[in-house]
C-alpha cells in the first residue's frame, strides 16, 4: 500500500482529490478554496504598516486559512518522509532537451538544484527566479484576489468569469515568463 | 449524579456549535496536509512540471487541473441543487470573486503567471515545497509575502 502511494500519482487521481477541497471547505464551514489570502493574514499578524489592507482581526478572519496553508507544508514533510520517491520526475524528452538547451543538466528533485539552492541566491539567476518571481506571485495574486487554487479551481469550478480572466492572465504570463524571460536569464 | 449537577453548575455551558467552530482550525490543518500530500505526490509542485506545461508537451498538468475543476464544478452542482448545508447547519455560501473593473484579474493575473513560470511554483505548492525540505523556498515565500505588502501599500494607485 505504501509503495503504492510511493509512487507518483496519475492526474485522474490527483486532480478530483484537489477538486475535492472545494466542497470539503464549503461543508466544513463555509470557507472558500484559496491559499494566497495567507500572505495577507501573515502581514496582518506581522507587519501590518499603515494599509487598511492589513488592517483587521485577523485571528478572526485568518486563522483557518494560515492553518490550511500550514498543512500544506507539513503534507508536504509527510509525502517526503513516509511517500518517498527517490526517482527523477519523468517529464518528456522535448521537455528536457529545451531545459538542457538552457544550460540545465540535473534533473533530480523537484527543482533544478543548479537554480534554487542557497549557494545559487547570490547569482543573478537565483535573484531573478527566487526573489523577483516570489515578489510577482505575492503581489500578483492579491492584485488578482487569489491564486491557482482560488480562481483556477475554486472560481472556474464555480464559472465565474473574473476567474476565467484571472487564468487567462496566469497562462500568459507564464509562456511569457518560460519563452521570453528564462531564455534571457539563462 | 449530585457531580453531573455540580459540573453543570460550576462550568456555564457553551455553544456546542461555537466550541466545534474553536476546533475547526483542526481540521483545516488536516485539510490542508492532506492538500500537502495530494499536490506532492501528483508532482504538480515540481518547477520541471511547470516547465513541460508552458511548453505543452504533457498532458499531466491540464489533466490535474481539469479534472480538479471538473470535480470541484460538479460538487458545487449537487451542493446547490440539494442545498446542502455546512456541518455546522448554515446554508453553504458561494461568494462571488471580484471583477472591479477587470483590471485587477487580467493585470494582477499575468503579473501572478509571470512569478508562477519563474518561480514553478504558486502560493500551495510554495508550502508544500518547503515541507519537502527545499528550504531555499522560504527565500520564495519571504519574497511573496513582501510582494503582498507591498501590493497592500500601493493598492490605492493601482487600476481594479
Amino acid at each position: 500500500m505504501v509503495e503504492l502511494l510511493s509512487n507518483p500519482w496519475p492526474w485522474y487521481v490527483g486532480g478530483p482529490l484537489i477538486g475535492l477541497m472545494v466542497p470539503a471547505l464549503l461543508l466544513l464551514d463555509n470557507r472558500t478554496f484559496g491559499i494566497s489570502s495567507s500572505f495577507q493574514h501573515v502581514c496582518a499578524a506581522l507587519v501590518p504598516g499603515r494599509s487598511s489592507y492589513f488592517a483587521y482581526d485577523w485571528k478572526k478572519t485568518g486563522k483557518w486559512n494560515l492553518a490550511l496553508a500550514l498543512g500544506t507544508l507539513l503534507g508536504g514533510f509527510v509525502a517526503a518522509t513516509l511517500l518517498a520517491d527517490p526517482e527523477p520526475i519523468a517529464i518528456s524528452e522535448a521537455t528536457r532537451t529545451d531545459l538542457a538547451g538552457l544550460g540545465l543538466t540535473d534533473f533530480n528533485g523537484l527543482a533544478p538544484v543548479e537554480v534554487f539552492s542557497w549557494s545559487s541566491l547570490a547569482s543573478p539567476i537565483g535573484l531573478i527566479l527566487m526573489v523577483g518571481g516570489g515578489f510577482l506571485v505575492g503581489f500578483g495574486a492579491r492584485y488578482a484576489g487569489g491564486c491557482t487554487s482560488g480562481h483556477a479551481i475554486f472560481g472556474l469550478s464555480d464559472t465565474q468569469l473574473p476567474s476565467l480572466i484571472a487564468v487567462v492572465g496566469f497562462f500568459a504570463g507564464g509562456l511569457v515568463a518560460t519563452h521570453f524571460l528564462l531564455p534571457l536569464i539563462f | 449524579m449530585s457531580s453531573t449537577a455540580t459540573e453543570t453548575t460550576a462550568r456555564p455551558l457553551t455553544d456546542p456549535a461555537a466550541a466545534e467552530r474553536e476546533l475547526s482550525w483542526l481540521a483545516h490543518l488536516a485539510l490542508g496536509a492532506a492538500f500537502g500530500v495530494i499536490i506532492t505526490k501528483t508532482q504538480v509542485i515540481s518547477w520541471f512540471r511547470i516547465q513541460e506545461m508552458f511548453r505543452f508537451q504533457s498532458f499531466h498538468m491540464y489533466g490535474v487541473i481539469g479534472s480538479a475543476v471538473v470535480v470541484g464544478a460538479i460538487s458545487l452542482l449537487i451542493i446547490r441543487r440539494t442545498r446542502l448545508r455546512t456541518l455546522h447547519g448554515t446554508i453553504v455560501r458561494i461568494p462571488p470573486k471580484d471583477l472591479g473593473r477587470g483590471f485587477r484579474v487580467a493585470v494582477g493575473g499575468t503579473l501572478f503567471g509571470l512569478g508562477w513560470g519563474l518561480t514553478g511554483a504558486c502560493p500551495g505548492p510554495i508550502f508544500a515545497l518547503v515541507g519537502n525540505g527545499l528550504t531555499v523556498m522560504l527565500v520564495v515565500l519571504a519574497s511573496a509575502l513582501v510582494g503582498t505588502w507591498v501590493y497592500g501599500h500601493v493598492r490605492h494607485l493601482l487600476p481594479h
